[in-house]
């Protein structure tokens, strides 16, 4: 599960700075990938988008590197597997 | 060079719907910031905001009027009448040939465009209202304030987001020192509750769950306002010539750009502006009692904010007493530097400085004496008010007490 995520982070990650998946090492942090405040919250809006969840602004600040972006997403997928919305068969 | 003074002001904002009401709430330390009531505004990050309370178009309207005026503009013609009615000027046939309007507004009719948007991608309808392109454009707060008191000077609207109303402020100053208008009426007006502007307001994540806090520890983001301030700027000598109520004196203004980034505020940029309106006001730093901040309450303006009031009053910044009003009037974007200007000038009238309200503990990264939730009683000459834009685009106000009259 976790790899899994961690490959589709990186693969977002990479196609948002527009480097190859290679250069984003799975421990990377913002800092190392040279991710300002705009690209988070741009970098955000993409995970949101492929993982269908909703990150709040908590949250979000407290994610500064893949491992935790991966952890945080891991965190609401299970949150959202035990909790469906409304309709969601 | 002619002096220029503030003779008449009017603020319809979340703290009420004249300026006595305004100023009420602001030297009591009482915060509008209430949960958004605007329908529709639900389903978002954040619950509160600084919203017009109760507002009914038909109180200030002629039913004939109102589909022509988006709320904004209904907004800003409000407080420039109450601005005019409050200088008690009469506005003869020289002054009305001469006289400026200039105001700042940076989103323009955004509940009109919500509403055709709504009609067009939601229900499928094949047409929008006639009026969305005059009720949507950004100068229509200066167009119907023109036609409104009939000045027929120069009249246009600056978009510079938060900054707005302060580069419009700032202009009309100088057009009237200058000699280019005998009158201005100018400030700034915004309305920006709608679903769509919220969502990319969300999107940002700059926005607070809760309140806005500037300057403290625990500050976690701005909480958007609505309203208009417009304040009368006439020349010095003409006001008293016909000893006209003068609130204060405006008596500098100054300009910059960051040209870094275009949502990271620098230092440089903010302390350019501070410093040049300084220069234009020919007085130094030492002379500032008083700043009316930025202070948005995000986690990156206000140390920020702080670094630059530092680094352009040095060892004096000790001394000058600081707050942000937004924590009580929300950030109204396009009209936000007009609530301050009106804010600070009103300090000045009373000699008596409005708090930053909700303020909780002090953060130590922030090296200020901020007024903490208490208005203080302070002898003040000179004060500034800063507001600088997303995109780097700054401005400074300085504002002088009126002689005793």
């Amino acid at each position: 599960m976790s790899n899994e995520i961690s490959e589709r982070v990186r693969t977002v990650m990479a196609k948002h700075l527009r480097v190859p998946v290679e250069n984003i090492a799975s421990d990377a942090t913002f800092e190392d990938l040279k991710i300002d405040s705009l690209d988070s919250v741009n970098l955000l809006f993409e995970i949101e988008d492929e993982f269908d969840i909703s990150i709040n602004d908590q949250q979000a600040r407290d994610i500064k590197s893949v491992p935790e972006m991966v952890a945080g997403i891991e965190q609401l997928l299970a949150a959202k597997a035990e909790n469906p919305p409304a309709g969601a068969s | 060079m002619p002096r220029v003074a503030i003779t008449g002001v009017g603020v319809i904002s979340a703290l009420g719907n004249t300026a006595a009401e305004f100023w009420d709430s602001l030297q009591q330390g009482r915060s509008g910031i209430r949960p958004i009531e605007t329908p529709g505004c639900t389903a978002l990050r954040f619950r509160n905001g600084a919203e017009v309370d109760a507002y009914d178009s038909l109180q200030h309207f002629d039913e004939k009027q109102v589909p022509f005026l988006d709320r904004f503009a209904q907004f800003a013609v409000i407080a420039a009448r109450e601005a005019v009615r409050d200088a008690a000027v009469n506005l003869t046939p020289d002054l009305q040939a001469s006289g400026a309007v200039i105001t700042g507004s940076c989103v323009g009719g955004q509940n009109t465009s919500d509403e055709g948007f709504v009609s067009l991608y939601r229900e499928g309808r094949p047409r929008v209202n006639p009026m969305t392109i005059p009720r949507t454009m950004a100068n229509a707060g200066a167009s119907h304030i023109s036609m409104e008191l009939g000045l027929t000077g120069p009249g246009f609207n600056l978009s510079t987001a938060c900054a707005s109303a302060a580069h419009a402020i700032g202009l009309a100053y100088w057009l009237v020192r200058s000699g280019g208008a005998p009158i201005a009426v100018t400030g700034g007006c915004e309305a920006p509750f709608s679903l769509g502007f919220l969502k990319a307001w969300e999107a940002m994540r700059v926005v607070s769950p809760t309140t806005c806090r500037p300057f403290c520890r625990d500050r976690n983001g701005m909480i958007l306002g609505e309203g208009a301030a417009m304040m009368v700027l006439e020349p010095l000598e003409a006001a008293q010539s016909r000893d006209a109520k003068i609130y204060a004196e405006l008596c500098g203004f100054g300009m910059s750009s960051d040209a870094s980034h275009i949502t990271h505020p620098s230092t440089e940029g903010p302390a350019l502006a501070m410093q040049r309106a300084l220069t234009d006001a020919g007085i130094e730093p030492k002379h500032v009692d008083y700043i009316n901040a930025h202070g948005t309450g995000t986690e990156v303006n206000d140390p920020t904010e702080a670094a630059a009031i530092r680094h352009v009053f040095g060892q004096h910044a000790d001394r000058i007493a600081v707050s942000s009003t937004k924590s009580m009037h929300g950030h109204a974007l396009g009209a936000a530097a007009a609530m301050e200007a009106v804010a600070t000038a009103l300090a000045l009238h009373h000699q008596l400085l409005p708090p930053t309200a909700n303020f909780t503990e002090r953060d130590p990264a922030i090296d200020l004496d901020v007024i903490a939730n208490q208005a203080r009683a302070a002898e003040v000459e000179y004060a500034v008010s800063n507001s600088f834009a997303f995109g780097g685009l700054n401005a400074a106000l300085v504002l002088r007490r009126a002689e005793s009259q």
